[in-house]
């Protein structure tokens, strides 16, 4: 052989080394006279430290969600003793930022700072919510750029779809929307957003977890120190109950002119506490829900019809779904959505092979250890375990659980996660195009 | 208060391997994974005329087999190893990188090696990436309200050259009549080991990680590395202008492009990325301040460097760019003046010192928060080591950014005049 040829010649691949078991982080907890539950990890990868504030207000009624949305937006824009700048300048001075984001379960408050400045971090955060003062001129202007925000939002056909779907899905409960409209944040009155805040923004019932280069004991007599002022009083509220979606026709929401079309295919899912969770997370990946899976393999990189096809379970603290999005070119939406249905009966149909489940399994194992691999990622799925009412041995055992799933275990849990006789299907795309050839696949309806 | 810089350093071994291939390996034994990343030394800015887009095709091409692997192989075994991959497209590279568990490692060293070696590209494999590269253009472009806003629109009124000035994503009929052959020599050409970089980041020991390296990488074949050329052209020498109607946005934006020192040349280049977080990141931000605060003629306004946001990862020539969100009742003039206002307020009034202390703390602070990921600060570690022969920059960057004073950010504000800009409006044709 040439040597050139030999260079060129198949080789084995690698198997893999012994793995290192990954330490599972070291927890210290407490929880404050006002109810506040904090937790603080120690982390000193980089000299920065996180927090993450969770606090379980939820979106009732259907007005709560823009009312929501201001509060989100406005809960910045000024304190009692702070402008909007001179709060941004007291952050960016050690380096940190403070983030609102919020959905129907929850506020989410996300912050980080340089390593020395905590204490000021957690004055600064406390500030906010003891005193957030929700200024009115400011609010308005916050609220106009909301609504702008809003417009573009909603010219996206990604966005369109998922909203189309939830709410095909959830229908008039708080889960069937996450965008408000632009007009409805226009109309919350500014003056109602301080006494939301301090109904809906309230300690008791909240979760605190700080991940960094702090000393956990240290780090929670800080917290004990700075935010005993935070008093306001109630408790946690929660969504109404979902009631089982009904199945449907095909809802079709038209896009003249359109060159692709935004599938979204799903159903109900369970819990991450249910104890067919592991079952059903391999069950996602395995069909949908990672690039080796068997719906990317298939509709893109056998037919080419679509480039970041995906399935993705997705989490309420009252209702799990999975759903299937794909964005595909206009003239094969009708044979995409033919291979959708394709991949979702066959593991309803048939269990996947011995090989497949071990390679989904892994791959879940592994991505939940780099994601826990930076202070970011691990205080982010700590706050999502902990307010699930799970603990940090779920990292631990959750991995064991995912390896221990069986073929058997996938076929089981897709009877229900991917069953035709749940699944709901929207599709946004250019009617005149698109109709006549999904009609002849199943009833459609347009919105 | 004022806080001390917390400084952190990357322990770097180098080596050059008898191939050309240069090799970085930086250990972190913080948390049991690895990541490993190839740089190739060839971008969008290579193209040839009539080939637009195959930079990035051939990123594609690179993931349906090799020597030893079919295709979706090399996806499958990184995956089903725990691991994540990806690759990227830019101006100046094309990236490939895996994120793994510690125990993937020499897995992961050997399918890099084994594409690097030889992709195995197929009349079948090209029309299927063509078809998906088609629909990627589609999602992000074509489907998409500010679709290649402005990172597509606006390099072709800035520059004037191809390599600089044309679409990097390619146009289909470009994507549709390119070939094998195409490909056979895109990669003979450009892919050379002498013309990438690999950087080996994380829970590793640097002399097994430099040992596997050697078995893995040491016998693909030598071959010639191409001349880089040297993209540079004029600057504008007056206000260059253009419009793109864009039929799905439903308001109007509008963005400004300045060129900026050579990016090589750290000392004039970084006072123009302090500039950028003076003038936009956070609340406390002159240009969040002025246009989205108190003027209220945008709802939302941006600062960066280089048209694909990654400031250290492009060379020569590159751009400051500003854009804004509006409405349709404000004048889109009235927005780029109350820029050029803040602009020559930082030019003439310079930058307070309690400012710039500001600044630096959150720039300070988002490099570390990049470090902290195995994947990003190996990914760096190999965009520096490739560009400026420096992986060590990734932890010496802070200090370096902190080291630019007030004086210089007015002096960088101060060459961003109307007459050397380049401007795009979006018109918004979907307004409901």
């Amino acid at each position: 052989m040439s040597p050139k040829a030999k260079a060129l010649a198949p080789r084995e691949v690698p198997g893999l080394a012994r793995p290192r078991k990954p330490r599972l982080p070291t927890v210290a907890e407490r929880v404050l006279p006002n109810g506040l539950r904090v937790v603080a990890v120690r982390r000193p990868s980089v000299p920065v430290v996180h927090v993450r504030l969770r606090v379980p207000t939820a979106v009732r009624r259907d007005e709560d969600l823009a009312r929501s949305a201001m509060l989100e937006r406005g809960m910045l824009l000024g304190t009692a003793e702070r402008s909007q700048g001179e709060l941004a300048e007291a952050l960016q001075r050690i380096g940190g930022s403070l983030r609102v984001s919020g959905d129907a379960d929850r506020l989410l408050l996300a912050g980080e700072s340089l390593r020395a400045g905590l204490p000021e971090l957690l004055r600064l955060l406390t500030e906010v919510l003891v005193g957030a003062s929700y200024p009115r001129r400011q609010v308005e202007g916050e609220a106009a750029r909301l609504a702008d925000q809003l417009r573009r939002a909603w010219s996206q056909p990604g966005v369109v779809a998922d909203e189309s779907w939830l709410r095909r899905m959830y229908g008039g409960h708080p889960y069937g929307r996450e965008h408000p409209d632009a007009d409805e944040v226009l109309a919350v009155p500014p003056a109602s957003l301080r006494a939301a805040q301090r109904r809906r923004v309230v300690p008791d019932g909240s979760l605190l977890v700080l991940v960094g280069d702090l000393t956990p004991a240290r780090a929670l007599d800080q917290v004990a120190a700075a935010m005993s002022g935070w008093n306001s009083t109630g408790g946690p509220s929660r969504v109404p109950a979902v009631r089982p979606a009904q199945q449907g026709p095909l809802l079709l929401v038209d896009r003249p002119g359109a060159v692709q079309s935004n599938l979204r295919v799903g159903g109900p899912a369970p819990a991450r506490t249910d104890p067919s969770y592991p079952a059903a997370e391999v069950t996602n990946a395995l069909y949908g829900g990672y690039f080796s899976s068997r719906l990317v393999m298939n509709i893109r990189e056998d037919k080419g019809y679509t480039y970041s096809p995906r399935s993705a379970l997705r989490h309420g603290a009252a209702a799990s779904c999975l759903v299937t999005s794909a964005d595909v070119a206009t003239e094969v939406t009708a044979p995409a959505l033919v291979e959708v249905g394709y991949e979702l009966g066959r593991l309803v149909s048939l269990p996947p092979t011995a090989d497949e489940v071990a390679a989904t399994a892994q791959y879940l194992v592994g991505i939940l250890a780099l994601s826990t691999a930076t202070q970011a990622g691990l205080a982010g799925t700590l706050t999502a375990l902990l307010a699930d009412g799970l603990d940090v041995t779920w990292l631990r055992e959750h991995p064991a659980a995912l390896l221990a799933v069986t073929p058997e275990d996938v076929h089981e849990a897709a009877q229900t996660l991917l069953a035709p006789a749940t699944r709901i299907t929207t599709v946004v795309g250019d009617a005149a195009r698109i109709e006549t050839p999904l009609s002849a696949l199943t009833e459609v309806v347009r919105a | 208060m004022v806080l001390t810089a917390p400084v952190t350093s990357y322990a770097v071994e180098r080596a050059t391997l008898r191939n050309g291939l240069r090799v970085v390996v930086a250990p972190d034994r913080s948390a049991p994974v690895v990541a490993v990343a190839v740089y190739y030394d060839v971008g969008i800015r290579s193209e040839p005329e009539g080939r637009t887009g195959f930079a990035h095709l051939f990123e594609h091409l690179m993931f349906q087999g090799s020597a030893s692997l079919q295709k979706m192989d090399h996806v499958k075994y990184v995956q089903s190893s725990g691991g994540t991959l990806n690759g990227s497209t830019r101006l100046d590279y094309t990236n490939y990188y895996e994120a793994l568990p510690s125990n993937a490692l020499e897995r992961a060293l050997f399918l890099e090696a084994d594409r690097m070696r030889a992709p195995a590209v197929t009349e079948e494999n090209l029309a299927n990436q063509i078809a998906v590269v088609k629909e990627e253009i589609r999602v992000n472009v074509l489907n998409q309200p500010y679709g290649g806003f402005p990172w597509l629109t606006l390099p072709p009124v800035l520059f004037e050259s191809f390599p600089n000035a044309h679409n990097g994503y390619g146009g289909f009929e470009d994507l549709e009549s390119a070939t094998v052959e195409d490909a056979r020599d895109f990669f003979d050409r450009y892919y050379a080991p002498g013309n990438a970089v690999l950087a080996v980041g994380g829970d590793l020991d640097p002399d097994a990680a430099m040992e596997l390296i050697r078995t893995h990488f040491g016998d693909v074949p030598r071959r010639t590395v191409p001349d880089r050329p040297d993209f540079d052209e004029p600057a504008p020498t007056s206000e260059r202008r253009a419009e793109h109607v864009d039929p799905l946005a439903p308001a109007p934006a509008v963005a400004l492009g300045w060129r900026v020192p050579d990016p090589h040349d750290l000392d004039a280049y970084l006072p123009y990325v302090v500039l950028t977080s003076v003038l936009a990141t956070g609340d406390a931000s002159r240009l969040r301040r002025r246009l989205v605060q108190e003027d209220r003629i945008a709802s939302d306004v941006g600062a960066h460097i280089a048209f694909m946001e990654d400031a250290f990862d492009v060379r020569n020539p590159t751009a400051l760019l500003v854009e804004a969100h509006h409405t349709a009742e404000v004048p889109s003039d009235r927005v780029v003046a109350a820029v050029d206002e803040e602009l020559d307020r930082v030019a003439t009034g310079g930058v307070p010192d309690d400012e710039l202390e500001r600044v630096r703390a959150r720039l300070t602070s988002a490099l570390l928060q990049g470090q902290d990921h195995v994947l990003s600060r190996t990914l760096a570690m190999a965009s520096f080591e490739q560009q400026r022969g420096r992986a060590e920059l990734v932890g010496e960057l802070p200090a370096l950014l902190g080291a630019v004073t007030g004086e210089q950010v007015a002096a960088a504000a101060a060459e961003l005049l109307p007459d050397t800009r380049a401007r795009l409006d979006i018109v918004a044709g979907g307004a409901r």
